[in-house]
């Protein structure tokens, strides 16, 4: 039996066409938002008008937690830099460390669960073990201390030159975390799918179980993948904050990072300034938000079990004559 | 089979099968301590003390002894209770759990409590009125709680009804002069206050839990929210339910005691295992708010580099993720008689 | 067939009363991402009191759909049109208020599978007591405990088992415990959709013995639906055939299956198999859609005896045998049975048709 490369994702992408309604426009708006953060991003540089760190420009020194006005849209910070660099800068710094969190995990865990899930016995039972025990630890904290324990560690990681070694630690602080929920996902799947009848008819044909596990189970268990992906993104972008709101993975002097932004801003509170946090913390919630419609949509979309369209009411005519039409 | 005895023998079953549990974990936990190079007391005090001492001193505490050996120490020192002292400052773990421990527990049970009037009223709600404007807004509100970091929160809070309207304190668990005059026996604020008569106290502790309480409450009612709807959606179309309809039970009395009660089955296991976001939030919302609690002890300790007092409270933590996770197979199999071997 | 004593032989105790029940042209459609799913096309039929009418068909024909229907229970999406009159009330269209308060005293319905129609986490004793307090709220506790004890007693349910739960009873004790649910407050009309699908063939036995012990110790009108010919035969007095949404032929239980005046009644009769069985019949093609169902005459594309005018002009209700003078009771759907003046001429030539479609639907 052949089956066609990419039949997996030309299927999905069949069933986003056809779905009608409120799942579509979700997702729509949830990859509009996750796209303009990533233009924000890619072209930082460009759009944002000072480094993330500047605090004066032309020899002038900027003021000190000046509220917003032309010269600084989103107002300055206690250390006067300019809280619309810092935000779009931070923007950089959240992409960067999700797309590496989500790769690394994806490229551990689904690995993992395929092959643990297919081969069972004693690995299986072995990983599982672990793999539960990492689940049922707090995440945040997992994410502390490894990202602690990591810290100038990973300075000669050649990731780190790219990247800076802050953004690699915390990414490698929030892949340890996310790595179980893959393998559960993918390995669950896997043992379900195993026992479907064309699977069985392959290996009775004598297909090696490379063949089976990379061509079969592969492309039937990676449809669950993208949606699991983005939550898993939209997760990571919260445990990032975290961490940086207490302080750990990102050095301030590397990278802007939205959580940090918000410890400081806290204690403007009393004094009434706002702009300090405020524009972070809306930040994080449209990407985060952004992300979570994308998994939802794409979950509504895909999982024919939850679909749920609107079924309308059909009107009944009045009784017919006798003739046929 | 008489209710009694099934639900006793299911309760003894699963306490020894907890142990096996709390063993992985507690490994996990020390396996995560060693993993720094050098022994704690070199890393929290080296520079502060002369290397002799720092030797000395390790040696008293048995870092010189080969891994196995100080792992079977660790573990007997857990099951007697002894989970060391600070490096730092010379408390006891077990103190900074009865002081610290009390006003996160003081914090988290209020958080539940606000989580669980709003996860499960507007989960009803959505639920029930599936597809309309309610069901929508109901999403809606879970999605963007869900986004907002804890900490941007108790922010927001904190600017709203402490910097604008002066209602409510922002910052920490009461003021000086409760402080100082409050008689602390439970070490839980709201009842040492009642129980000594001291309503000044009490409403000084009240008005200071509110806002960390509502945030950290927040965080998990949008989880709480998304699940009661789905499994409340599911129920409702179930087959019992149907039933009952045909012997003309009330739409309410469908909805609440037939479709809700079997909703709540996963929702009660899942929201054991929101314990985990419910630890790492309140270590969140205790910074945020200078609440006095065990996780920001946690951070303080992470910065000082004191390792002891690091292990220490993460199998504290790590214990009690066991303990709610029992707790959660109790309650589930009191719930619902299926369950019970 | 069992040696069971035929009691559905004896004529029904209220056969020329007033009907209790009386459809009329009801239909009830499914709303789609498409086209309706029209599963109840046009369907009359009385039920009187006492009296067990079966209800047969295959698969999909919309016979549970009828069922659901006159109770008021069929989901959101899906539309009624007709009449039920029930004690000189018009069903259709009742708000649910009205309907719920109908339910359990004078309309029952009894489910196909028992397993999944109690709720687990409540006591046998907690769904009668709620059943009884929803339609007699003043009545005393102890009162509605000794009518449900009474109830589950005329099954066969002890009443040590009174508080247990659901999970604790087998299929077929579960079976009788949603009987004995349905009829606590002794409706007038009970609709059985399937009673005994899900249950081996002892149990079901026993069931049938209790529907069948209806008739005499509660005088309520008995809808029983099935696919099983079986059943009909030994339990019931009437028995109406359904096909595609519309019920093609209808009488008294021994002369439909004696003298099957229908094709298609025919058709099944000779598919059903018995010992004298020496080869397997079927009937050609698959169930028509119901969505856009076959012109004129459903049955038209499978029937061996089709006609001319069978796929043109709808057929047209009649009594078998009244157009050879020799009347029967009963009615059928089926230009076989006339008028023969409303058939054009040439009409009257079978049917030409290429070899019948297998599966559209399958």
């Amino acid at each position: 039996m052949h089956m066609p490369k990419f039949a997996g994702i030309r299927r999905m992408a069949a069933r986003i066409q056809e779905a009608k309604g409120a799942p579509r426009w979700i997702l729509y708006v949830g990859v509009g938002i996750v796209v303009f953060f990533v233009i924000l991003a890619i072209f930082a540089p460009l759009i944002a008008p000072y480094g993330f760190d500047q605090v004066s420009s032309d020899g002038m020194r900027f003021p000190k937690q000046a509220s917003p006005s032309s010269d600084h849209l989103f107002g300055t910070t206690v250390q006067s830099t300019d809280v619309l660099s810092r935000t779009i800068w931070g923007a950089r710094t959240a992409i960067e460390v999700v797309v590496l969190s989500v790769i690394f995990s994806i490229a551990i865990g689904v690995p993992l669960g395929l092959v643990s899930g297919y081969i069972g016995g004693k690995l299986d039972r072995g990983l599982v073990l672990i793999m539960d025990a990492l689940f049922a630890f707090p995440y945040l904290l997992l994410a502390i201390v490894v990202a602690f324990l990591l810290t100038d560690k990973l300075n000669d990681f050649f990731l780190s030159n790219l990247f800076g070694a802050g953004i690699v630690t915390a990414a490698v602080a929030i892949t340890v975390v996310y790595i179980p929920q893959y393998f559960r996902v993918v390995r669950n799947h896997v043992i379900s799918v195993r026992e479907e009848p064309y699977v069985e008819a392959a290996r009775a044909l004598g297909a090696k179980r490379r063949t089976i596990i990379g061509r079969y189970i592969f492309y039937n268990v990676i449809q669950n993948v993208p949606a699991l992906a983005t939550l898993n993104a939209a997760d990571a972008i919260l445990t990032l904050a975290a961490l940086g709101f207490l302080g750990y993975g990102i050095q301030p002097t590397e990278a802007a990072e939205w959580g940090y932004d918000i410890s400081r801003a806290i204690d403007d509170v009393g004094a009434g300034i706002w702009w300090t946090g405020v524009f972070p913390g809306m930040a994080i919630v449209l990407l985060v938000t952004g992300f979570t419609l994308v998994g939802e949509g794409l979950n509504d979309v895909l999982n024919p079990l939850i679909r749920y369209r609107r079924i309308r009411k059909p009107k009944i005519p009045a009784a017919q004559g006798q003739e046929a039409s | 089979m008489s209710r009694k005895g099934s639900l006793r023998t299911y309760v003894l079953t699963r306490l020894v099968l907890a142990i096996p549990t709390v063993l992985i974990l507690l490994t996990m936990v020390f396996l995560l301590m060693r993993v720094a190079p050098g022994n704690p007391i070199q890393v929290a005090l080296g520079g502060h003390l002369s290397q002799q001492e720092i030797d000395r001193r390790s040696a008293e505490a048995g870092y010189d002894k080969p891994i196995p050996a100080q792992y079977v120490e660790y573990l007997g020192d857990v099951f007697t209770g002894n989970l060391g002292t600070t490096l730092t400052d010379h408390r006891t773990v077990t103190s900074i759990i009865v002081e610290n421990g009390s006003a996160t527990l003081e914090l988290t049970i209020a958080a539940m409590l606000v989580a669980l009037v709003v996860g499960l009223t507007v989960g009803i709600l959505a639920g029930r009125f599936r597809d309309t404007p309610i069901d929508l807004g109901g999403r809606l509100f879970g999605i963007v709680v869900y986004a907002a970091p804890v900490f941007f929160v108790g922010y927001l809070l904190q600017l709203l009804f402490g910097s604008t309207l002066h209602w409510l304190p922002t910052s920490g668990r009461v003021g000086p002069v409760t402080e100082f005059e409050l008689d602390t026996t439970t070490h839980l604020y709201l009842i040492d206050s009642l129980i000594s008569g001291n309503f000044n106290a009490f409403w000084d502790a009240v008005t200071h839990l509110i806002l960390p309480a509502v945030t950290l409450g927040l965080l998990v009612s949008g989880v709480l929210i998304r699940l009661v709807r789905v499994n409340l959606m599911q129920t409702m179309r179930g087959d019992y339910v149907e039933a009952a309809r045909a012997r003309g039970v009330s739409e309410r009395r469908v909805v609440l005691e037939h479709a809700f009660r079997n909703a709540l089955i996963p929702v009660v296991t899942v929201a054991g295992l929101q314990f985990a976001i419910l630890l790492g939030g309140a270590i969140l919302t205790e910074q945020t708010f200078n609440w006095p609690g065990i996780g920001s002890e946690l951070v303080r300790y992470l910065n000082e580099r004191d390792y002891i007092a690091v292990q220490g409270i993460i199998t504290v933590f790590a214990l009690a993720v066991v303990l709610v996770s029992l707790l959660i197979d109790l309650i589930n199999a009191f719930i619902d008689p299926r369950v019970r071997y | 067939m069992s040696d069971a004593p035929m009691q559905a032989q004896q004529p029904a105790a209220g056969a020329e009363s007033e009907p209790v029940l009386t459809v009329r042209n009801l239909r009830a459609w499914y709303g789609t991402m498409g086209d309706p799913v029209r599963a109840v096309d046009g369907v009359s039929i009385d039920l009187r009191a006492g009296e067990t009418v079966g209800l047969v068909g295959e698969s999909g024909c919309g016979k549970s759909t009828l069922g659901r229907a006159i109770m008021g229970l069929l989901p959101d999406g899906a539309a009624v049109a007709g009449e039920v009159r029930y004690r000189g009330r018009d069903l259709v269209g009742l708000p649910q208020r009205d309907l719920r308060s109908l339910r359990g005293p004078d309309l029952g319905l009894v489910f196909q599978e028992p397993m999944t129609r109690l709720d687990p986490l409540v006591t046998i004793e907690d769904h009668f007591l709620e059943t009884l307090r929803a339609h007699e709220p003043d009545t005393d506790t102890d009162e509605m405990r000794r009518r449900s004890l009474a109830a589950l007693a005329g099954m066969g349910i002890p009443p040590t088992r009174f508080k247990q739960y659901p999970h604790e009873f087998s299929g077929g004790m579960r079976q009788r415990i949603m009987i004995a649910l349905a009829l606590a407050l002794n409706p007038k009309v009970v609709i059985a959709d399937e009673p005994t699908t899900a249950l081996d063939v002892i149990v079901e036995a026993q069931i049938l013995q209790i529907l069948a012990d209806l008739r005499r110790n509660f005088d309520a009108a008995l809808l029983l639906i099935t696919h099983n010919l079986g059943i009909v035969a030994e339990t019931c007095d009437r028995v109406a055939v359904m096909y595609a949404g519309q019920i093609v032929e209808e009488g008294p239980a021994r002369e439909v299956f004696t003298e099957p005046a229908h094709p298609y009644t025919r058709e099944l009769l000779r598919s059903t198999i018995s010992l004298s069985t020496t080869g397997l019949h079927h009937i050609p093609g698959a169930p028509p859609s119901l969505v856009d169902p076959p012109s004129a005459c459903r049955f038209h594309p499978r029937c061996p005896n089709a006609m001319e005018v069978c796929a043109r002009k709808d057929p047209i209700e009649m009594t078998p045998g009244a157009e050879e003078g020799r009347p029967r009771e009963g009615r059928v759907l089926c230009w076989l049975h006339g008028p023969a003046d409303e058939i054009p001429p040439g009409g009257e030539r079978p049917l030409e048709r290429g070899e019948i479609a297998l599966a559209e639907e399958a």
